[in-house]
């Protein structure tokens, strides 16, 4: 039990500096199509995958990683649908990401039944 | 226009804004390690790419520019969702990075070190996601 809350805390710290990291260099760099680079930065996969292997093996997280391959694709469909709708509709930012998160859910439901 | 880093761009941020990015950052990785350990590694996995940061930083883009273009005294409301936009764009290219990232981890962690592994999967994130920006900016990409 005490583990477990270790190794979720552990999670959360290590999770949020890293997102905070790219989300600074995104911050810094411009031109802004550069900075948006560092959108998709794997920076959950840098927080976590370690203390997976720690906790599972390496098996385990090499599994983990190959679904992570269809994520990255569906996280590519959804970010390439939001940058439409916010240039050629000019829908406010938080609208259009939540509103299109089903997108990324569809598309890596539908890798997942072709994977599983 | 040539790739280059401003740090005073860092000190326009203000405290809730980090606070908003490093909670959702800790929380995914929370929520990833949850989702894993009750659907197993296959469905969990999927969550390493999920895009759970992505609406807050792209809002706190296109506040910021509406906030620049309002300083100079115009609505930068138009302008704000385009550079948004365009932020969304650059996450697309980035996509591709981190499916080879992910690649990367997949066909070596079960056979060589963490370390070796992190620095080969972290060197092939940035050489495809700066090659498809790159290629993208000389038009090769284009229709």
């Amino acid at each position: 039990m005490h583990h477990e809350i270790g190794e979720l805390l552990a999670r959360f710290l290590i999770g949020g500096i890293i997102v905070s990291f790219f989300a600074m260099l995104a911050e810094m760099v411009r031109p802004k199509s550069f900075a948006g680079l560092f959108g998709a930065a794997p920076s959950i996969a840098l927080a976590t995958i370690g203390i997976t292997i720690a906790g599972h093996g390496k098996a385990y997280a090499a599994i983990e990683a190959r679904s992570m391959i269809f994520g990255a694709i569906a996280f590519l469909l959804y970010a390439a649908c939001v940058s439409r709708m916010l240039i050629r509709l000019k829908a406010r930012a938080l609208t259009a990401t939540i509103a299109l998160m089903p997108v990324w859910f569809a598309a890596s439901f539908a890798f997942w039944l072709v994977v599983r | 226009m040539i790739v280059h880093a401003r740090l005073s761009a860092i000190k326009g941020i203000k405290l809730h804004e980090w606070i908003i990015r490093f909670v959702f950052g800790g929380a995914v990785c929370v929520v990833a390690g949850l989702i894993a350990q009750r659907f197993g590694p296959v469905i969990g996995g999927f969550f390493l790419a999920f895009p759970a940061i992505f609406p807050a930083s792209a809002s706190l883009v296109e506040a910021h520019e509406k906030q620049h273009k309002a300083g100079a005294g115009f609505d930068g409301t138009s302008r704000g969702r385009i550079v948004a936009g365009i932020d969304a764009l650059g996450a697309a290219m980035g996509c591709i990075g981190l499916a080879g990232f992910a690649f990367v981890l997949w066909i070596w962690l079960p056979r060589a070190g963490l370390a070796q592994t992190f620095i080969l999967a972290t060197l092939v994130w940035l050489t495809l996601s700066i090659g498809v920006w790159l290629l993208r900016k000389k038009r090769v990409l284009h229709r």
